[in-house]
C-alpha cells in the first residue's frame, strides 16, 4: 500500500475528508462571527452558546414536541433569530458607540447565563441526538466509509456560506449593507433603515450558528459546554482569515479544518494548538490575517 | 436611600456569609469540594451534595452535641482555585474536604493538607499517583482509580482471547494514569498494544479522525483511556464509523449517567469495571432509592463513594473522641469500611481504601426491563485483585522489605 511519511494513502484521505466535515463547521461558524464583526463591530463571544443553543433546540423540538430532524433544520434558526433579534435589540444595540471590549464583556457574560441554564436544565452527561433516518447509513468511497450524514454536513454548511456570501456580495440588499457599515449616516441620509439592518445581520449571524448546531447534534453528546471548546478555535480561524471578510471565513475555515485532519494523524497531541501556531505566524507577517482589508 | 440600604443589607449579607468560623475543638465542619456545574460535574455537582448530606443526616446530624457542618465549594476543575479554597477551608476551620474530582485538583489539595495537617478523602479523581509517588498520610484515595478500573477488563478480555490492543488517550493527568495502567495490565497479560492515539482532554468534540485510527488499526480490543464527555463522544464516534463486529470497545471509566446519556443502543455490550452498581444487592437499592427521589437519578460510584468516605470519617472521629487529624486517620485504618458501598473495605498501608470491584457489562435494550436497568454484574473481583499489589506501590509510606 503507498504512504506517505509512514500513514497509509486511503488512511490520510479518509483523514482529510473527515478535516473537511470539520472544516465545514468552522466556515459556518467563523462566517457568522465575522458577519457580525464586520457590520455591527461586535466581538460576538457568544457565538459558541449559539451554536450550543441551536444544538439543545433541536433536542427540544424533538423530545417534548415531537419534532423531528427536518423541522429543526428550519424551525431552529428561526427561532434562534428571534432570540438574536431580541438580544441586539435590548443588549447590544446600547454599546456600539463604546470600545470592542465591552461588546466581548457583555456577550461573555451573555454565554455565562445562557450555559448555566442549560446546565440547570439539562444536565452535563450529556444527550443523545439521532442521525435522522433520511440520513443514516454508510457510504463506500473506496477509501473509507463516510457515514452519509457527514457527507450532507460539507453540503449543507457550504451550500449556506456561499448563499450568504452572494448576497452581501453580489445583490443591491448586500451592497446597502456593505455600505451602511461604511457610513451609516450618509446611507440613512438615503432614507434606508439602518438600525433595522443591523438587527437582521445580528439575527442571520446567530441563525448561521444555530443552524451549525443543528447540523452537528446528531454527531456529538450534547452538552451545554459544546459551545466554547469551538468557539475558541473558530475565533482563531476568523483572525487568521481576516476580521469581517466573509470569503476569508470559508476558505480559512475549510484550509484549517484539513490541516488540523493532517496533525490529528501525524501528531495528534498539537491538533487543540496548530490552530493558534498558524494564528502567531500569520500574525506576525500580515497583522490584518489572509483576507483582511486595510 | 431604598437603594443604599439594599446595597447595605447586600453588604452585611455577604460578609455574613464569608466570615471565618473559627476552629472549635471537636466541632465537625466537612467541606465537599467539587466540580459543581461544569464538565465533569458528574463526578460530583448535585450528587455528591445530596450523598454528603445524606452521610451526615444518617450518622444523625450532630456529633458531640454540636451540629455538624457541610460546605460546598466549586474548584471549577481549575487547580489553581482548588488549592486557594482549600487553604482558605482549612484556615477557616474545615476538618475534612472530600471528593476533588478531577486529578490535577487533587493532587494539589492534598499538598495543602499535608502541609495544614487536615484529613482529605479523594472520590471524585483517579490518578494512581494519590496512592503512589504523591501518597500522604493525611489523603485517602477512597472510590476508584486508574490501576482497579484498567486492570480486570484486560484480564477478562484476555481470558476470552482478546489480546491486541489500541488506546484512545485524553492528554491529561487522569488520562495518562489510565493509559499507564492499562500498558501494564496488557503486558502482564501477554497482550500487545498496536498504537495508541492521545487527544485533547475535554476540549475535542469531534473523535471521528481518533475512531477512524483506532478501527484501521484492525486491533482486537479498542481502549478509551479517557472521561466524562470525551468517553462518550468516542463511543458514539467509534459506533458511528461502524467498530466491527471483530471489534470489542473498552471504556475504562464509565458512569451509569454516562450510559444514561448514551442509550443502551449505543451502549449495550459495553464492558468495564465498577466499584458500585445500584441495583446490585437489597441494601444497594434501598440506598439508591433514597438517593434517586432527591436527585432525579440513580446514584454511580463516586457519589456512593461520598456517602461512604464522609460516613467512615464520622465513625472515625467518633471513635477516637477527637478531630485532630492523626487520631482520625489512625482510626479509618483501624476500623473496616462496612456499608452500602463497600463490603469489608479497608484502608491499606498507602492510603488506599481497597474494596472489591465488579465486572460489568451494559446491557442490550432489551435485556432491560426497567429504569435505569442497565447492567449485569458478570464478575466480583475481590480487594485484593482490583487493587494494586503493596509490593508494586509506589507509596514512600509502604514500607518494603
Amino acid at each position: 500500500m503507498p504512504e506517505i511519511f509512514g500513514v497509509p494513502v486511503p488512511v490520510l484521505y479518509g483523514q482529510l475528508l473527515l478535516g473537511l466535515v470539520n472544516g465545514s463547521f468552522y466556515a459556518l461558524l467563523s462566517l457568522g462571527l465575522s458577519l457580525i464583526f464586520g457590520l455591527l463591530n461586535i466581538v460576538n463571544f457568544a457565538h459558541g452558546t449559539m451554536y450550543m443553543l441551536g444544538a439543545f433546540l433541536a433536542y427540544f423540538l424533538l423530545q417534548p414536541l415531537g419534532l423531528g430532524y427536518w423541522w429543526a433544520v428550519v424551525l431552529v434558526p428561526i427561532m434562534a433569530a428571534g432570540l438574536g433579534i431580541g438580544i441586539e435589540r435590548t443588549i447590544l444595540r446600547r454599546i456600539y458607540k463604546l470600545d470592542h471590549i465591552y461588546g466581548l464583556l457583555v456577550t461573555f457574560a451573555l454565554t455565562m447565563i445562557i450555559e448555566g441554564l442549560v446546565r440547570v436544565w439539562f444536565g452535563v452527561s450529556g444527550l443523545r441526538y439521532a442521525v435522522p433516518d433520511s440520513l443514516s447509513g454508510m457510504v463506500d468511497l473506496g477509501f473509507m466509509k463516510l457515514p452519509i450524514y457527514r457527507a450532507w454536513v460539507i453540503v449543507a454548511a457550504l451550500g449556506l456560506c456561499l448563499l450568504t456570501w452572494a448576497v452581501i456580495e453580489r445583490t443591491r440588499l448586500g451592497a446597502i449593507l456593505r455600505a451602511g457599515t461604511e457610513n451609516p449616516a450618509l446611507v440613512k441620509a438615503f432614507g434606508v433603515n439602518v438600525p433595522l439592518l443591523v438587527t437582521l445581520v445580528f439575527g442571520w449571524g446567530v441563525a448561521l450558528a444555530a443552524f451549525a448546531g443543528v447540523l452537528a447534534a446528531p454527531l456529538m453528546q450534547l452538552t451545554p459546554q459544546i459551545g466554547h471548546s469551538i468557539i475558541i478555535t473558530v475565533f482563531g480561524v476568523v483572525v487568521i482569515g481576516g476580521m469581517g471578510s466573509i470569503l476569508g471565513s470559508i476558505v480559512t475555515g475549510l484550509g484549517l479544518g484539513l490541516l488540523e485532519g493532517l496533525t490529528k494523524v501525524y501528531y495528534p497531541e498539537a491538533s487543540s494548538t496548530v490552530i493558534f501556531v498558524v494564528m502567531i505566524l500569520v500574525l506576525l507577517v500580515r497583522p490584518h490575517g489572509l483576507f483582511g482589508k486595510q | 436611600m431604598r437603594k443604599f440600604k439594599g446595597c447595605a443589607c447586600a453588604l452585611l449579607a455577604c460578609t455574613a456569609l464569608t466570615a471565618p468560623a473559627f476552629a472549635q475543638d471537636n466541632e465537625i465542619h466537612i467541606a465537599l469540594m467539587t466540580d459543581l456545574a461544569g464538565a465533569t460535574a458528574d463526578y460530583g455537582g448535585q450528587g455528591a451534595i445530596e450523598a454528603v448530606k445524606m452521610a451526615v443526616e444518617d450518622f444523625g446530624g450532630e456529633l458531640n452535641g454540636k451540629p455538624i457542618k457541610i460546605d460546598f465549594i466549586d474548584h471549577q476543575n481549575k487547580p489553581d482555585i482548588a488549592v486557594t479554597k482549600a487553604r482558605e477551608a482549612y484556615d477557616s476551620g474545615t476538618d475534612m474536604i472530600i471528593n476533588l474530582s478531577n486529578s490535577a485538583a487533587a493532587l494539589g489539595v492534598i499538598e495543602i493538607a499535608k502541609a495544614k495537617d487536615k484529613v482529605v478523602i479523594v472520590t471524585g479523581a483517579g490518578s494512581d499517583k494519590i496512592t503512589g509517588e504523591a501518597c500522604s498520610t493525611n489523603a485517602i484515595h477512597f472510590a476508584f482509580n486508574s490501576y482497579s478500573l484498567a486492570n480486570s477488563p484486560v484480564q477478562a478480555l484476555a481470558a476470552s482471547g482478546d489480546t491486541s490492543w489500541f488506546l484512545i488517550v485524553s492528554d491529561f493527568a487522569y488520562g495518562l494514569s489510565v493509559e499507564a495502567a492499562v500498558t501494564d495490565a496488557i503486558a502482564t497479560a501477554g497482550g500487545t498494544l498496536t498504537g495508541t492515539v492521545k487527544h485533547p482532554a475535554f476540549m475535542a468534540s469531534d473523535f471521528s479522525s481518533y475512531a477512524l485510527q483506532a478501527i484501521s488499526s484492525g486491533a482486537q480490543v479498542i481502549g478509551l483511556s479517557n472521561s466524562s464527555s470525551d468517553t462518550t463522544n468516542s463511543i458514539r464516534a467509534l459506533k458511528e464509523f461502524g467498530i466491527g463486529g471483530d471489534q470489542k470497545m473498552v471504556a475504562f471509566t464509565l458512569l451509569i449517567n454516562e450510559i444514561h446519556g448514551l442509550g443502551l443502543e449505543q451502549a449495550s455490550g459495553l464492558l468495564f469495571a465498577d466499584a458500585f452498581y445500584w441495583d446490585r444487592t437489597e441494601a444497594s437499592r434501598d440506598w439508591s432509592k433514597r438517593f434517586y427521589d432527591r436527585v432525579g437519578r440513580m446514584p454511580n460510584m463516586v457519589n456512593a463513594g461520598d456517602y461512604s468516605g464522609t460516613l467512615h470519617y464520622l465513625r472515625a472521629v467518633e471513635a477516637a473522641g477527637t478531630d485532630d487529624a492523626a487520631a482520625v486517620l489512625a482510626k479509618m485504618h483501624e476500623m473496616p469500611v462496612n456499608d452500602v458501598f463497600a463490603e469489608n473495605g479497608r484502608v491499606r498501608e498507602d492510603n488506599m481504601m481497597v474494596h472489591d470491584m465488579y465486572l460489568v457489562q451494559v446491557k442490550t435494550p432489551e435485556e432491560s426491563k426497567y429504569d435505569w436497568d442497565y447492567l449485569n454484574v458478570l464478575e466480583t473481583i475481590p480487594a485484593e485483585k482490583a487493587f494494586l499489589p503493596l509490593e508494586q506501590s509506589k507509596c514512600p509510606l509502604v514500607k518494603k522489605g
